[in-house]
């Protein structure tokens, strides 16, 4: 792998930058793999990449249906936090805002993971005692999320509305610090270049058509666009297509697949310091460094594969982020686009073993995994090597929706990204 | 002062009048019918403003949405202003203050323009190869200065002083654009009898018409044909026209979306007219005639200021009476660049010199140019261009040889062919397909609710696009009426053009393809090296396309150069994705009217004006203001609710639960229904009796409560809370109509047709008593939890005997429009009891006394019944329920599940947050539940709390902390009840 740095680009300067070579390879499918991941967004390939540099394992492959990093990873608003409520997720996420801190360096690649603090405001009194809920179960398990009153919060984002005018004043906020975003398409781009270097095959233009199991019921092979591939082991990492995968092998999923849109605005200078969220009025906004305001809509009402959302999903969250900010009524809507999550019952991520031995999937992740991409791609790396969960992914099973054992955030706080 | 470039006569401007405007300070004078492009242009100002990242000088390069460059920010007051606008775009009128943006400190000298000199060193994604070292610089380091070098203009800072208005419409054929085939369409549809929407995002309808010499290749007079044409439209009343309209987006069946601008060419606009408005139209029908977008041509120093398509050149020319230089080169790869040198040739202009990149130019353009003696090269590309702030020459060179000359000009006009404007057909998921001929992508075809006509579609010819255009309008007309005739077809076939598609002029300086975003040749070439082949990626890696204009101008030459660099088709190599909005649309249009009062509805209840003339603070619960405390003079909250709750524990307490709600089920099956939805036993409920209900999810936890009573054999009066009474209702009408459609019930939202008074405390019987008609109120008569319907001071009652305080109480139903006299009729009859309205603060701290749960505040989506204490709610031998099944699950059963528990402090003056987590003494940092509610009981003299707590049932009287920021406060585990736990008061 050539090593990106800043002299390099001087370097490369001289001869008028081409001295560059692929990112990763395009390789054809070899006949057969070790493992396959099938889904070429940012969890697939961060799977991939710990599978072979955490775990040693070679021969593998990605299979992605188009071009990588094209479905929701390339699609999100990129809000990166951890402050969930329960241990269990709190614990998941804050794995991942942990990688994060140093990813950029571990893939010699510029994410741009940028902590600049999320704001969630609260509008009533119900809001207030659930983020108080959050603030003091975040400090007992070590994770930084503070209270703060509407004047701490204009302090922290200047260009907030606080005042008793609006229909839903702003009563308080929990603010933590360690949130941030980051740039969607390097963490995809990121990954395949630090996988490809260690071997892996990135194959996109594939897409994966049928799960071939043998006698014993064991994952044997899968039928693509580009033929048949052999395998044992096969981990879906495929979002809102999930279902439609395990579907090839027999399993029904607790998901449901929702079109959930974003926007962002004409480019500005920098004007909004931090993320701001808001459950109870719709709203999800943050300030690209290339100047646009990234606004995260809801989903539509009902389900559906088509990645376009209605009209009215954008302007319900455009009257919320207008009343939040009222300055920024003049500001225009330059590009709006929907992407497919999958939901589950509980609104929190599988990321397990199936019934089906050599078959793993790792989905769920709904409006809210593009946070957990380098925390999602190494617990499920190990599980796929070890055939276990990992401790912090042990309660992420399929089984909880038979058994029960939900981790029910949504239920929780009605939060999502 | 006119312009020195504006021509003597001609153009649509009224040259009668006289319009000044200030653009960066300076005072500049235009004419009715220009816009800020035009007019500047007219006085030979080109540099118009930055770009994006090498801040390079950049000028106007085409005349309407297309424009990339000159990007201005409009407005003198901070609540008025604008960023981002195109100049092409902006109509000036008196008073107009515009400024360029992303420069300083002024747009001649830009020390931004620093990043220019180091370009060598930021190639594409230049900043994902560096910037990383330390860890921590990233954040506080580099990313400050990258977000202030980034960006365009300055978003406003005060309010936005403006309205926006929303309407809805529905109509038969919906045509976008109003050029040649876009009027032809609107008049062929309106004659067959369709409800017509023509819309046009320019000022005036015309299109091409009004860029193009007078008459058209057979002859016909445009302006002419074009006035007869409105005329007739105007005319029939079935036809509706929008001009400055953008249709933005398609969605699904032929849903578009358009915004109108109403008032920003208005110097004094009446201050009641919005300022934008959006259509949501529904058309039936649909025919775009959205013409088609000339491509720059790509070579070396390809941007500088004096750099123009040619085609905008001609429209400054024939409709805004400008001449945009006075020396020309023309580069050219498509006939119809000779066009525009001739009309500019007969307006006086010296073509210095046209280089046609290809072999032969052929046709009657290229033949009519020749002998009219303009020096015509082919097999000539610019090889380089000359001048800072505006163009001073151009190198031409012959392809293959090295034969070079300088040409001194200082306009350079460029024409790589046209581009159709499928943007709409794609979003419509019409499916493209590349023509060879043309160089561009068309449309496959009509989605038999969709249609495109004209340039859209590769149809340019003015006189063929209207021919073309009135078969659109005419098929679409007759398919709105499926029972009319046989219904007619389009003939007219797409013609080859002679456009060629640009190719890079060979070169290694760097030739601009994204001229917004400075995308060059190079950069897209380093793309494809580094394997970014996919042309999402090229688009994403590069960020060609992806700036203000989306691309228009950009996108194929980027496609281009990338299939030539990977040796491939066109149309192997794809196109992205086209994405709403077509042009930028301001957040005010689409967010309307909702703002302040008026964001989301406010519900008030019939009580509500007494609330507020008493003083009462409200709180925000769901849309609904509820009163939650009444302060007596000076009196703090807490002050004030202690006396609420102390009256009711006393006296009488007077509560507004009209909030409450309410469904009535009625039918024969309605106790088969409700047995369903709700964990407990309603057949044996006997009429006249109510009962506390309890509804779960599918998943067993606890979705709502409330009281339901029985009025008849198969009448219900359901109650719910204030909060959920909208998704109990959604849920009960799914099950009802998706699971259970045999079952006879009919459900009706009640909600706002009952005001509710609900009276607590020993005295309420004896307030009430002598108002109500037809009910004994007696103990004994009328028990705890019994309903009945009568009258009170005349009007309907349904009573109820209910309490959510824990002392005697009745809530009391009357119709909404008498709850207020009711009210009154009740506080003054009580006065000399004490009788005191309270507030919910008061309710809550009343109910937390009694362990009475408040669902979503001890619940949370993830407590059962039993969790709850409420077990004793299951109905006993019930077949089934809603979460039955989730009941019997394994997780129900674990033994460390939360449960609800009291708290009590050591310091009784001490109320925990609510939210706070519990531990215990062994393990401090494993939270083993959290405080739901917490309150100072005036009643018991000291706080308590209530909690969901592991295993809490069995934890009772166990020692337990609860760390705050500052401290940690010890609890001791108590039941979930405070006081009368033998319900004495309540039955009494
Ligand atoms: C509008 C929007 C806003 C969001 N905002 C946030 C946010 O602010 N913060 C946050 O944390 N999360 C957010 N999310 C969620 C987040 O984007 C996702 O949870 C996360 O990116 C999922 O990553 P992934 O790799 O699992 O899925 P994807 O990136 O969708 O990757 C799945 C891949 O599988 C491929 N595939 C599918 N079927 C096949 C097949 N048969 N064969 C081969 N390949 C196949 C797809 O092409 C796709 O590339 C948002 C999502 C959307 C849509």
């Amino acid at each position: 792998m050539q090593r990106f740095s800043a002299l390099a680009l001087a370097r490369n300067a001289l001869s008028g930058q081409t001295g560059w070579q692929r990112q990763w390879r395009s390789p054809d499918p070899a006949k057969r793999y070790n493992a396959i991941i099938i889904g070429g967004g940012g969890h697939g390939l961060a799977t991939a990449f710990h599978l072979a540099r955490d775990h040693g394992m070679r021969n593998i492959a990605v299979l992605e249906k188009s071009w990588i990093g094209g479905g929701n990873t390339g699609r999100n608003t990129t809000i990166i936090r951890s402050n969930y409520l329960f241990n269990a997720s709190s614990s998941l996420y804050d794995h991942a805002v942990k990688l994060w801190e140093n990813l950029s360096q571990t893939l010699n690649y510029n994410v741009m993971f940028s902590q600049r603090g999320v704001l969630m405001l609260a509008h009533n009194v119900h809001d207030e005692q659930v983020f108080k809920r959050h603030v003091h179960a975040n400090r007992l398990n070590g994770v930084d999320n503070e209270w703060l009153t509407a004047a701490q919060a204009k302090a922290f984002c200047p260009p907030l509305r606080i005042d008793a005018g609006m229909r839903y004043p702003v009563l308080g906020a929990a603010l933590q610090r360690r949130a941030g975003v980051a740039r969607h398409d390097a963490v995809a781009w990121g990954y395949a270049r630090a996988a490809d270097a260690l071997g892996v095959d990135i194959v996109e233009n594939c897409a994966a058509t049928s799960i071939v199991r043998d006698r014993q019921g064991a994952v044997e092979a899968v039928e693509t666009t580009r033929g048949r591939i052999a395998t044992a082991k096969i981990g879906v990492v495929a979002a809102g297509n999930t279902s439609v995968i395990m579907g090839m092998a027999g399993l029904r999923m607790p998901l449901e697949s929702f079109p959930l849109q974003a926007l962002v605005s004409e480019p500005v200078k920098p004007v909004l310091p931090c993320i701001v969220m808001s459950n109870t009025i719709h709203a999800y906004i943050s300030q690209s460094d290339k100047g646009e305001l990234v606004i995260g809509a809801g989903t539509d009402a009902y389900i559906s594969y088509s990645q376009r959302g209605a009209l009215h999903v954008s302007t319900h969250t455009l009257e919320a982020i207008c009343e939040l900010f009222p300055q920024f009524r003049r500001m225009r809507m330059l590009r709006n686009w929907g992407g497919i999550v999958d939901v589950t019952p509980d609104r929190s991520p599988i990321i397990a073993k199936t019934s089906v031995p050599g078959l793993y999937v790792n989905c769920g992740w709904g409006t809210g995994g593009f946070k957990a991409t380098p925390g999602s791609g190494h617990l499920f790396a190990w599980t796929m090597a070890k055939d276990e969960p990992h401790p912090i992914n042990a309660p992420f099973t399929l089984e909880r929706f038979r058994d029960g054992f939900l981790i029910d955030e949504a239920a929780a706080a009605a939060v999502s990204h | 002062m006119t312009g020195p470039f504006r021509t003597e006569i001609g153009g649509r401007i009224d040259r009668t009048r006289r319009i000044d405007f200030r653009f960066d300070g300076r005072l500049y004078s235009g004419h009715p019918g220009d816009n800020l492009a035009s007019a500047l242009l007219s006085h030979g100002v080109h540099l118009l403003g930055r770009s994006f990242k090498y801040h390079r000088p950049r000028g106007v390069l085409g005349a309407g949405s297309e424009e990339p460059n000159a990007l201005v920010r409009v407005g003198s007051y901070e609540s008025r202003a604008t960023p981002n606008l195109r100049a092409t775009q902006v109509e000036i009128h008196d008073l107009l203050v515009a400024e360029s943006q992303n420069r300083y400190p002024s747009l001649s000298f830009d020390v931004g323009a620093i990043n220019d000199v180091l370009s060598p060193l930021f190639p594409a994604g230049f900043y994902y190869k560096t910037f990383m070292w330390p860890a921590w610089g990233w954040r506080r380091l580099y990313e400050p200065i990258i977000r202030r070098m980034a960006g365009l203009g300055r978003a406003p800072t005060a309010p936005d002083a403006d309205i926006y208005a929303q309407r809805y419409v529905h109509c038969d054929v919906l045509v976008v654009g109003a050029g040649p085939a876009g009027l032809a369409a609107a008049r062929a549809a309106a004659q067959g009898g369709a409800r017509v929407l023509l819309c046009d995002e320019q000022s005036e309808f015309g299109g091409s018409l009004l860029s193009e010499p007078d008459t058209t290749e057979a002859g016909r007079n445009r302006l002419a044909w074009r006035a007869a044409t409105l005329a007739t439209l105007a005319a029939s009343d079935n036809v509706t026209l929008l001009t400055r309209s953008t249709a933005f987006g398609v969605f699904a069946d032929n849903f578009v979306a358009l915004v109108e601008r109403v008032t920003d060419h208005l110097a004094n606009p009446e201050p009641a007219l919005p300022r934008e408005r959006l259509w949501q139209v529904r058309a039936r029908q649909v025919v775009l005639a959205t013409g088609a977008i000339e491509r720059p041509m790509v070579f070396a120093g390809n941007d500088r200021p004096g750099v123009m398509l040619a085609g905008a050149a001609r429209t400054y020319l024939h409709r805004y009476g400008v001449r945009t230089g006075r020396r020309i080169v023309l580069a050219t790869s498509a006939d119809s660049a000779y066009g525009v040198a001739m009309d500019l040739h007969r307006a006086g202009l010296t073509i210095a010199a046209i280089a046609d990149v290809r072999n032969e130019a052929s046709g009657p353009l290229a033949a009519a140019a020749r002998a009219a003696g303009l020096p015509l090269r082919t097999s000539t590309h610019i090889a380089a261009t000359h001048g800072r702030l505006r163009i001073r020459g151009a190198t031409l060179a012959r392809n293959g040889t090295g034969a070079r000359e300088k040409v001194a000009c200082d306009l350079l006009l460029m024409s790589g062919g046209y581009t159709p404007t499928v943007h709409l057909y794609s979003q419509a998921r019409g499916t493209l397909r590349f023509d060879e001929s043309l160089g561009a992508f068309l449309p496959g075809g009509d989605t038999g609710i969709l249609q495109v006509a004209g340039a859209c579609r590769g149809i340019f010819a003015t006189d063929v696009a209207i021919a073309d255009g009135a078969e659109a309008g005419t098929v679409a007309a007759a398919r709105t009426d499926p029972g009319g005739a046989p219904q007619p077809v389009r003939t007219i076939s797409v013609p080859d053009s002679g456009a060629l598609l640009a190719r890079e002029a060979p070169c290694d300086r760097r030739a601009f393809v994204d001229f917004q975003n400075d995308v060059t040749t190079k950069d897209l070439r380093l793309a494809v090296r580094e394997g970014f082949v996919s042309v999402e990626h090229v688009k994403r890696y590069t960020t060609a396309g992806m700036a203000t204009d989306q691309g228009k101008t950009s996108n194929i030459n980027a496609l281009a150069l990338v299939a030539n660099e990977r040796r491939m088709d066109m149309a192997a190599v794809g196109l992205t994705t086209f994405r709403m909005p077509y042009t930028p649309v301001t957040f005010g249009t689409l967010a309307g009217a909702a703002r302040g009062n008026l964001f989301d509805p406010i519900r008030q209840t019939p009580i509500h004006a007494w609330a507020e003339d008493r003083g009462a603070v409200f709180e925000d619960v769901g849309m609904w203001k509820r009163a939650r405390y009444f302060p007596a003079a000076r009196e703090t909250m807490a002050q004030a609710v202690a006396r609420e709750c102390r009256a009711v524990r006393t006296g009488a307490g007077l509560f507004d639960a009209s909030t409450l709600g309410k469904i009535e089920v009625v039918g024969p099956d309605a106790a088969i229904f409700l047995e369903r939805m709700y964990v407990n036993n309603f057949r044996k409920l006997a009429v006249g009796r109510a009962r506390y209900g309890l509804m779960l999810g599918e998943d067993g936890f606890v979705l709502d409560d409330g009281v339901i009573g029985r009025l008849a054999p198969d009448r219900f009066h359901v109650t719910t809370t204030t909060g959920g009474a909208p998704r109990v209702l959604a849920m009960m009408e799914d099950y009802l109509q998706t699971e259970w459609p045999d079952l006879r019930v009919w459900l009706t939202s009640t909600t706002e047709e009952w005001a509710v008074v609900s009276i607590q405390g020993p005295r309420a019987r004896d307030i009430i008593a002598p108002f109500v008609i037809g009910i004994d109120l007696a103990p004994q008569a009328f028990p705890h939890m019994a309903v009945a319907e009568g009258t009170i001071l005349g009007v309907n009652l349904r009573i109820f005997r209910v309490s959510f305080t824990g002392e005697c109480g009745f809530e009391i139903n009357v119709p909404a429009d008498y709850g207020s006299d009711v009210w009154h009729a009740i506080m003054q009859q009580g006065t000399v009891f004490g009788l005191t309205p309270y507030g919910t603060e008061a309710m809550h701290v009343l109910r937390a006394e009694k362990g009475y749960i408040i669902v979503g505040q001890e619940s949370d989506g993830t407590a059962t019944p039993d969790d709850l204490g409420l077990g004793w709610a299951i109905g006993r031998g019930k077949s089934d329920f809603v979460g039955k099944r989730s009941l019997a699950r394994a997780a129900m059963r674990d033994p460390s599940r939360k449960q609800l528990v009291g708290l009590l402090t050591s310091n009784g003056e001490t109320v925990l947050q609510e939210g706070a987590q519990i531990v215990t003494a062994a393990n401090g940092n494993a939270s083993i539940g959290h405080v739901t509610s917490a309150y100072f009981s005036t009643t018991l003299g000291r706080s308590m709390a209530l909690a969901m707590i592991s295993g809490g049932k069995a934890r009772m009287g166990e020692k337990l902390l609860a760390p705050m920021l500052d401290r940690t406060h010890e609890v001791t585990v108590a039941p979930a009840m405070f006081y009368d736990p033998k319900g004495e008061r309540l039955y009494g």
